[in-house]
């Protein structure tokens, strides 16, 4: 079998040494090496960002990155969204706003909004559009996924202001 | 309280926000292996070998297996809608002989670890002698498999259905319109792809099958009949099922091989299909052609309907049967009169990926044409589009209104509806003569703008029957166990609020265990909107049944009557309020005695029928030719809405995948057949930017008669009659009645009409 490279990675705060070989993408490494399986893969196309992931803050397809490539940097997937048992403003707007159906999609969405909103906080309801269109979802129609991002917006702002 | 009519958020939220799902690839056992399936890379052909040692030298490869090795395997059989001469057309786990499309499971490997056997596939080679693939459902028949089943065409069967004096009508008309439309090949396509984990018990000699969706129990029969498992060996497992849309949880090929894999390795075995394989071999659905003929009076009454249709089944006949081509037949003349009606619905085979049902089967794509030729009627007497449904629709006196033949085996009749209620209704929301109005105006200063109607009758809560049995324990807890299946439209929270309205408990100390094949003994599954009218029923007879017997338990503890109680947030309380006792204490009380229980059992030989309108306002830009949906309005009745929100949420959804099918997804196949969209690269779905803002008009006006709850299903009616309602509006916009014939209407399609028009 090819080769393993021994990489360590730091997801949500944590550390994971694993061995793995150089082609397995990092939502993978993620879903089979550090047993995170809430990163999905929808296509391993780079079109349906279901596996969406914060790298170094920045969202990141897991699908279209190799696993060794996350040496060195931080990661963030789903699982680390909530605060222990407190829900991430993202996901109790989803929750209460019905922003997912069978859910498939619902990390990759979650952790798209999560990374462009810690970018630019002040995006405007037309920029959110623009940025949650990079992502698919066959269930919602988008409607309810839109408004969650846009009232969690919202909310995080206030929470700042204080 | 009341529970039944709030928009209430999901009981079942909390794990997929975490990430805390268990979708099929989250199963993992240790020691699993994993199976890769080898594909026919061509539409059609003669096996003449399949050379599998170099694939099989690879480290890490366990088994490789072609039909050879599954040669006592039966082809999978029909779940519904079979008929004995279809039976030929039946597909095996692995091709025989012949493979009859790109993408046909040819063969599959085992290994160690996912990437080895992706790696061993890749070496598998299929040495096929390639013949003529038949690609046109409306082209002569051709022979189906030349030397092995000769004479065996493929047409497999001819669905008719009719009633009236079709002839006296045509001798009667004062017009005859007639009109050929096609609807292109798109299906579900969830996000989550197919897969299975097969764990095999070497102690209790048992597999059982993760990763289950839709139809668990009837999978778990079927499997164990082709692998002649006794029963009890093989128990199905659902999780979380990520969209199912028709398509996800009919028993594929993949399905009996991972479970066949596992038994023979006796070890655990998982199978997960990536996305190319998915749009290759999962179901595909849509694609048919109908020409129509209306005879019709001077008023736009049609006084009867000549119909013949085509659909393009793909390579094998599926678990659906005749399914799609039945509904399409039985539910053509939707929402009006039709005094004399005649189909001929012709099941035509195909070298493409084998078709099945997707949301709304035969009715997108008949409400399509049947919507279609409405507007032409209109367009040919001069008459408005508006006043032609008028004066066809079926009256609300003339319910329940039976059209005289069955569909799914069951009697089409109307059970309730105010069809000319609900289209004043949506009429008056929009203002309607005002908006046309303005939209006559725009045009006049060039703008290309316009408005489509469509009006629909769905069909929802197909029997037979389904059983829930409910417990209440000495926490206060409810466990619901039903044999339906979710696929993640919210069947948990519905069910939990219908258990709620009966017992009066918080929604939230309610769990419902679904998709568990070991845990109920009959579960009919998740399709045809069936289960918030089948199940929702039996959730609400097994809670009146558990609440007699609290209230008859209480009454003799507490020294009253049951009538002089009643509920309220989990107590039992006389109704002076002078004493009270939770409903926990009671089902202590009864711990020793079997506990505090209830037992529904919903059984319906006939199916309800929502209905309901989508109006689309559409803006064409004439030099992109794109489409902007400026408006979408949709109202549909469904009887008793048992949350508001989720209804919402299922039709909004169902629109966005009606734009889809309107703009932009289809399956392409070059004249070799080669599919060309086998990504998301090629087949393209609606994004956010793609799908409009939808008002839903939901309404309540006509309650089935035929379930205690007044339900009727709302999976389906978001998508139905998208097609239809964006087809209008696009003539409208552009001016030229019956321009759009075939969807999707794709740029270069729409491009060809202007040119066509300007000309
Ligand atoms: S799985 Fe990575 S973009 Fe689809
Ligand atoms: S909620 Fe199912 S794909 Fe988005």
């Amino acid at each position: 079998m090819p080769d393993k490279r021994d990489v360590t990675l730091a997801v949500n705060g944590k550390t994971y040494a694993v061995s793995v070989e150089p082609r397995r993408s990092l939502a993978d490494v993620l879903r089979d090496d550090c047993g995170l399986t809430g990163t999905h893969l929808g296509c391993e196309h780079g079109v349906c960002g279901a596996c969406t992931v914060l790298v170094n803050e920045k969202p990141v397809r897991a699908c279209l990155m190799f696993g060794v490539q996350a040496e060195g940097k931080t990661v963030r997937t789903v699982e680390g969204l909530a605060d222990g048992d407190t829900l991430h403003p993202l996901q109790q707007a989803f929750w209460e706003n019905h922003g997912l159906q069978c859910g498939f999609c619902t990390p990759g969405f979650l952790m798209l909004a999560a990374g462009a909103l810690q970018e630019n906080p002040d995006m405007t309801d037309d920029d959110i559009k623009d940025v949650l269109s990079s992502n698919l979802c066959r269930c919602t129609g988008y409607q309810n996924i839109v408004k969650a991002v846009r009232l969690a917006a919202r909310e995080m702002r206030a929470r700042a202001r204080i | 309280m009341s529970f039944v009519g709030r928009s209430l958020r999901r009981i079942e939220d909390r794990p997929l926000l975490m990430g805390q799902g268990a979708f099929a690839a989250d199963c993992n056992w240790s020691g699993q292996l994993h199976m890769r399936v080898v594909r026919s890379p061509v539409a059609f052909g003669r096996i003449l070998s399949i050379e599998t040692e170099e694939a099989a030298a690879l480290e890490g490869v366990v088994a490789i297996w072609t039909i050879a090795d599954f040669d006592d395997l039966p082809p999978i059989d029909f779940r519904q809608m079979g008929l004995e001469r279809l039976a030929p057309y039946r597909q095996f786990v692995l091709a025989r002989d012949y493979v009859r499309y790109v993408g046909e499971p040819v063969a599959i490997v085992v290994a160690v670890d996912p990437y080895v056997a992706e790696d061993a596939a890749d070496l598998v080679f299929c040495d096929i002698e390639e013949l003529a693939p038949q690609l046109d459902a409306t082209a002569e028949p051709v022979a189906f498999m030349p030397d092995v089943h000769p004479g065996l065409m493929s047409e497999p069967a001819v669905i008719r259905r009719g009633y009236g004096d079709l002839d006296a009508a045509f001798a009667r008309a004062h017009k005859v319109v007639a009109l050929e439309v096609k609807i292109g090949r798109h299906t579900g396509v969830p996000m989550e792809t197919r897969g299975g984990l097969c764990v095999y018990d070497t102690d209790k000699d048992t597999l059982t099958l993760y990763g289950a969706a839709k139809v668990p129990h009837y999978n778990r029969d079927a499997i164990s009949r082709m692998l002649r498992l006794a029963p009890g060996r093989l128990e199905l497992s659902e999780g979380h099922v990520g969209g199912g849309f028709g398509i996800r949880g009919e028993l594929y090929p993949e399905d009996v091989l991972v479970c066949a894999a596992a038994l023979r390795l006796k070890r655990p075995v998982k199978w997960i299909e990536d996305r190319r394989e998915h749009l290759l071999a999962a179901n595909h659905s849509r694609d048919q052609v109908y020409r129509l003929k209306a005879a019709v009076d001077s008023s736009g009454f049609i006084l009867g309907l000549q119909a013949d249709f085509f659909t393009d089944q793909g390579a094998y006949v599926r678990t659906h049967g005749t399914t799609v081509t039945d509904l399409s037949a039985g539910l053509l003349p939707g929402p009006y009169v039709i005094p004399a009606y005649g189909v001929a619905g012709h099941i035509r085979l195909t070298n493409k990926t084998p078709a099945g049902t997707y949301r709304a089967p035969g009715r997108y794509e008949s409400t399509f044409a049947r919507e279609r030729l409405i507007d032409q009627v209109a367009a040919e007497l001069g008459l408005s589009p508006v006043e032609v449904r008028r004066v066809n629709l079926i009256g609300e006196t003339a319910m329940p209104f039976d059209r005289g033949f069955e569909t799914l085996g069951t009697k089409v009749v109307y059970d309730s509806g105010k069809y000319a209620d609900l289209l004043e209704r949506v009429l008056a929301h929009l203002d309607h003569d005002r908006l046309q109005a303005q939209l006559a105006e725009r045009r006049s200063r060039g703008e290309l703008v316009g408005l489509g109607l469509g009006y629909f009758v769905e069909k929802s809560g197909l029997g037979p029957q389904d059983l829930v049995r409910m417990r209440l324990d000495a926490r206060g807890e409810i466990e619901i166990v039903t044999g339906v299946a979710s696929v993640g439209q919210g069947v948990e929270t519905a069910l939990a609020q219908i258990c709620a309205e009966t017992l009066q408990v918080p929604i939230e100390r309610i769990r419902v265990i679904h998709g568990q094949t070991d845990r109920i003994e009959i579960g009919f599954g998740a399709f045809a909107s069936r289960v918030t009218v089948m199940a929702g029923s039996a959730v609400k007879i097994a809670a009146e049944a558990l609440r007699a017997s609290a209230l008859e338990v209480a009454a003799k503890l507490l020294q009253t009557t049951p009538e002089a109680l009643h509920l309220a947030n989990g107590m039992i309380e006389t109704v002076n309020g002078s004493a009270s006792l939770a409903l926990a204490d009671v089902a202590a009380h009864l711990e020793e005695t079997g506990g505090l229980t209830g037992e529904g059992r919903f059984a319906s030989s006939h199916m309800t029928y929502p209905y309901g309108i989508h109006a689309a306002q559409v803006r064409v830009d004439p030099a992109t030719c794109a489409v902007t949906i400026e408006r979408y309005v949709v109202a549909y009745d469904v009887g008793r809405a048992v949350n508001p929100m989720l209804i919402e949420g299922q039709i909004v959804g169902g629109v966005a995948q009606g734009v889809g099918g309107a703009f932009l997804e289809e399956f392409v196949y070059d004249e070799n057949g080669q599919p060309l969209a086998a990504s998301f690269a090629d087949y393209l779905m609606p994004t956010c930017h793609e799908v409009p803002e939808v008002e839903v008009i939901l309404r309540e006006d006509a309650p089935s008669p035929l379930n205690p709850l007044g339900v009727k299903g709302a999976g389906e009616g978001g998508i139905n009659a998208a097609g239809a309602a964006l087809a209008g509006a696009i003539d409208a916009a552009i001016q030229k009645p019956g321009a759009v014939t075939q969807l999707p209407i794709t740029p270069g399609r729409l491009h060809a009409i202007l040119r066509a028009r300007l000309r």
